[in-house]
């Protein structure tokens, strides 16, 4: 009796903290969740940036169409690099490629983030143009060694293409052969020199190292690889506009979608109550909990949340009900056969923890491949199951059944109020 | 009433449950192999799958949710169809984004918007835009989908058997199929949020179904020499508050986002909607017995 009451107390406090946390944060550790969660352009708006692509005179039709196609992609792997997974991007006009970005704080830097690109050239000491970024086929970044001495440095990796692998045994060729003593080849990033190492050989490899010097981070290197990679681009891209956007869900999308889950929840207990009765009660408090739990994790994690991200959290609600369903219903089942609510309760948990198990790491699967392997959209929708499988398994293994046993410690057993 | 009802078989009425299937999932496949042949209406895509054309309007004057709804009403009277999206863009603009529109829709709208919220020449602009789900991003979808079903395939036939897994994925085809074929039917806006809804109702049906497995596979151990056509139909029943229950929980949210939500919430809400009932469905009424069918081959061989 004791030590239920005990029980009781711990459990009501955390989950009051919980609540406490998700409205208020905790100081500068945790934001309030309408704080630390972003909302998606589907549902608050953001901003919406327009890039227009310089096209050199004379480019073939064909050609212009390809780059702009592999333009908005690199884009949108950028987005998604940059953490904004709920932004989209589009061709228009032929030459216009718009991002939009949800709720930014600062439009102007997600600009240079997003538009910044390296062009990396091959010059000779003459400062001719040996390979250009066309020859480049991938840029990397990597910690390791890369000289004799052994200490292993941040730097990138660029992976040439057959023809820029050709251009460069050339280069080398021709680098090696000068009697004027210049025989360097230097590297440069747009109108800098980053690298001038000497050529001892002929060269014929597709890949090539840029050191960056041994103060260089592992982020130092991955900005440059990224900017490298984005300076394939076709095309320059210059900014031509950058405005605010409303919701494209429309302007009241948020607010009712909030009202309709926040309803639909209290439907989802009134049902429980009058279906499961106290143990009805009993999963509400868990409900509430895990959704709580559920916002603290979003606003800590920083988690983007549009409507697949809302999918997604619906989806997990649903599973977290689910899993208390089956477990009532097996302890019914224990109570029908004269079994004693402690042995019931008990019993009932056993034999519906492998239902829940499977059907939860099934979901676990799903998500953790989406995630891995999806972009975008799925990216959303895969965070926020990924996160709410995993706690509401906790919530609603954890939680519920102690809350029942503290119940019963507190001798709250009549067998009325388990539906016996 | 309920003794009687129970003593009802799902496997040995399978062949109901397999034409009430077929028919809820054909117009779905052909709705499909004529989309992959070329026939262009069969969904209605919209605007982020096929592209289409955006109209930004500078109306001097501060926008809010009554315009834009001023401004969808004038373009559905004009153009009689509707905007796919009409969103404020900065604090005097709203964007109207639709499907391609032909030369003289345009005009009209941009007449009857120039006539309403007296513009000049150089208030509005007009945008042709491409699709903004590429194939890039539809590929990686079906990709990384084809994948999670292929590892939830192997986890469920490491957890309970080969058949049960295929008949596990046999009732998440359907359920997805079915759903394409209410898109079809209702004309639901096809556009990038039917990813979203696709793979809630995939999670969904898979749990439903690993549900019901689970009693299968405990009864089977509880009792193995029972035959394996009563143990699925004694599961299923034993099963059926809970699939009904869970249904019901889960409907309410949906159906409540369905009264309340605005169109485009709508849109998403009623897929997931029917969804969650087809997800009930296969998973009493296919999963089980499809696991059956695929059992008692094997009996029949041996």
């Amino acid at each position: 009796m004791k030590k239920s009451v005990i029980t009781l107390v711990i459990v009501v406090v955390i989950i009051a903290g919980l609540i406490f946390t998700a409205f208020n944060g905790i100081g500068s550790l945790i934001q309030p969740v309408t704080d630390g969660v972003v909302l998606g352009l589907d549902l608050v708006g953001g901003s919406e940036i327009t890039y227009e692509a310089v096209i050199p005179d004379g480019t073939p039709e064909e050609e212009i169409n390809s780059g702009m196609e592999s333009a908005k992609t690199m884009l949108q792997q950028r987005l998604d690099a940059l953490g904004y997974t709920e932004a989209s991007a589009y061709l228009s006009n032929g030459n216009r490629i718009v991002v939009q970005i949800p709720a930014v704080d600062d439009p102007e830097k997600a600009v240079q983030d997003l538009g910044a690109t390296a062009v990396v050239t091959f010059v000779d000491a003459d400062g001719t143009e040996w390979l250009s970024g066309s020859d480049i086929a991938d840029a990397s970044f990597e910690y390791s060694a890369t000289d004799y001495t052994g200490i292993a440095t941040n730097h990138v990796k660029l992976t040439l293409t057959a023809e820029g692998q050709q251009k460069l045994y050339q280069a080398t060729q021709a680098v090696v052969s000068r009697t004027d003593g210049n025989n360097t080849l230097s590297i440069k990033l747009d109108d800098d020199v980053i690298s001038s190492p000497n050529v001892n050989e002929a060269l014929n490899t597709t890949e090539v190292v840029i050191t960056l010097g041994s103060n260089a981070t592992a982020e130092d290197a991955k900005y440059l690889a990224d900017i490298i990679s984005a300076g394939k681009l076709p095309f320059t891209l210059t900014t031509a506009k950058v405005q605010t956007m409303g919701a494209s869900l429309g302007e009241k999308s948020l607010s009712t979608s909030l009202m309709a889950g926040l309803i639909g929840l209290i439907l989802v207990m009134i049902f429980m109550v009058v279906v499961y009765r106290f143990m009805g009660l009993v999963s509400c408090i868990s409900l509430v909990t895990y959704t709580a739990l559920l916002a603290v994790m979003l606003s800590v994690f920083h988690i983007n949340l549009s409507l697949p991200g809302i999918a997604g959290i619906i989806l997990t609600i649903g599973m977290a009900v689910d899993a208390n369903v089956v477990i009532f219903e097996r302890i019914k089942e224990e109570l029908r056969l004269g079994k004693t609510l402690r042995y019931a309760v008990d019993s009932g948990y056993k034999r519906a923890f492998w239902a829940i198990f499977d059907s939860n790491i099934t979901t676990l699967i799903a998500a953790v491949v989406l995630l891995i392997f999806g972009s975008g959209t799925i990216l959303g929708f895969a965070r926020t199951l990924l996160l709410g499988v995993v706690l509401s398994m906790l919530v609603m293994l954890i939680l519920t059944k102690l809350l029942l046993k503290t119940a019963l410690g507190l001798k709250i057993n009549n067998r009325k109020l388990y539906c016996a | 009433m309920k003794e009687k009802l129970k003593n009802f078989s799902f496997t040995s009425h399978f062949k109901i449950f397999a034409l009430i299937s077929a028919l809820l999932v054909s117009v779905g496949i052909v709705g499909l192999i004529l989309t992959a042949c070329g026939v262009q209406n069969v969904f209605n895509f919209d605007i982020d799958f096929i592209g289409g054309t955006t109209m930004s309007f500078d109306l001097h004057q501060s926008v809010d949710k009554n315009t834009t709804d001023d401004v969808e009403a004038l373009f559905r009277e004009v153009t009689g169809t509707k905007p796919s999206s009409v969103i404020t863009s900065g604090e005097q603009s709203v964007t109207v984004k639709s499907l391609e529109l032909n030369d003289q829709q345009r005009l009209d709208v941009v007449d009857a918007m120039t006539e309403k919220y007296g513009l000049s020449n150089g208030d509005y602009q007009i945008d042709y835009v491409s699709a903004s789900v590429s194939g890039d991003l539809a590929r990686s979808a079906v990709i990384a989908s084809v994948l999670a079903v292929v590892l939830i395939l192997v986890y469920i036939a490491i957890r309970f058997e080969f058949k049960s897994g295929i008949a596990a994925i046999c009732a998440l085809v359907h359920d997805l199929l079915a759903m394409l074929s209410m898109y079809i039917i209702f004309r639901i806006p096809f556009n990038i949020n039917f990813i979203a809804a696709a793979l809630t109702i995939l999670g969904y049906s898979i749990n439903a179904t690993i549900v019901v497995f689970d009693r299968v596979r405990e009864n089977k151990r509880l009792d193995a020499s029972a035959p394996f056509t009563q143990i699925v139909d004694t599961s299923i029943w034993q099963t059926m508050t809970r699939s009904l229950n869970t249904t019901i929980t889960t409907l309410l949210v949906m159906v409540v986002l369905l009264i309340l939500g605005v169109s485009s919430i709508k849109n998403f809400a009623l897929p997931l909607c029917i969804g969650v009932v087809c997800g009930c469905y296969s998973s009493v009424c296919i999963s089980g017995p499809v696991w059956n069918l695929l059992a008692s081959k094997k009996h029949a061989k041996a």
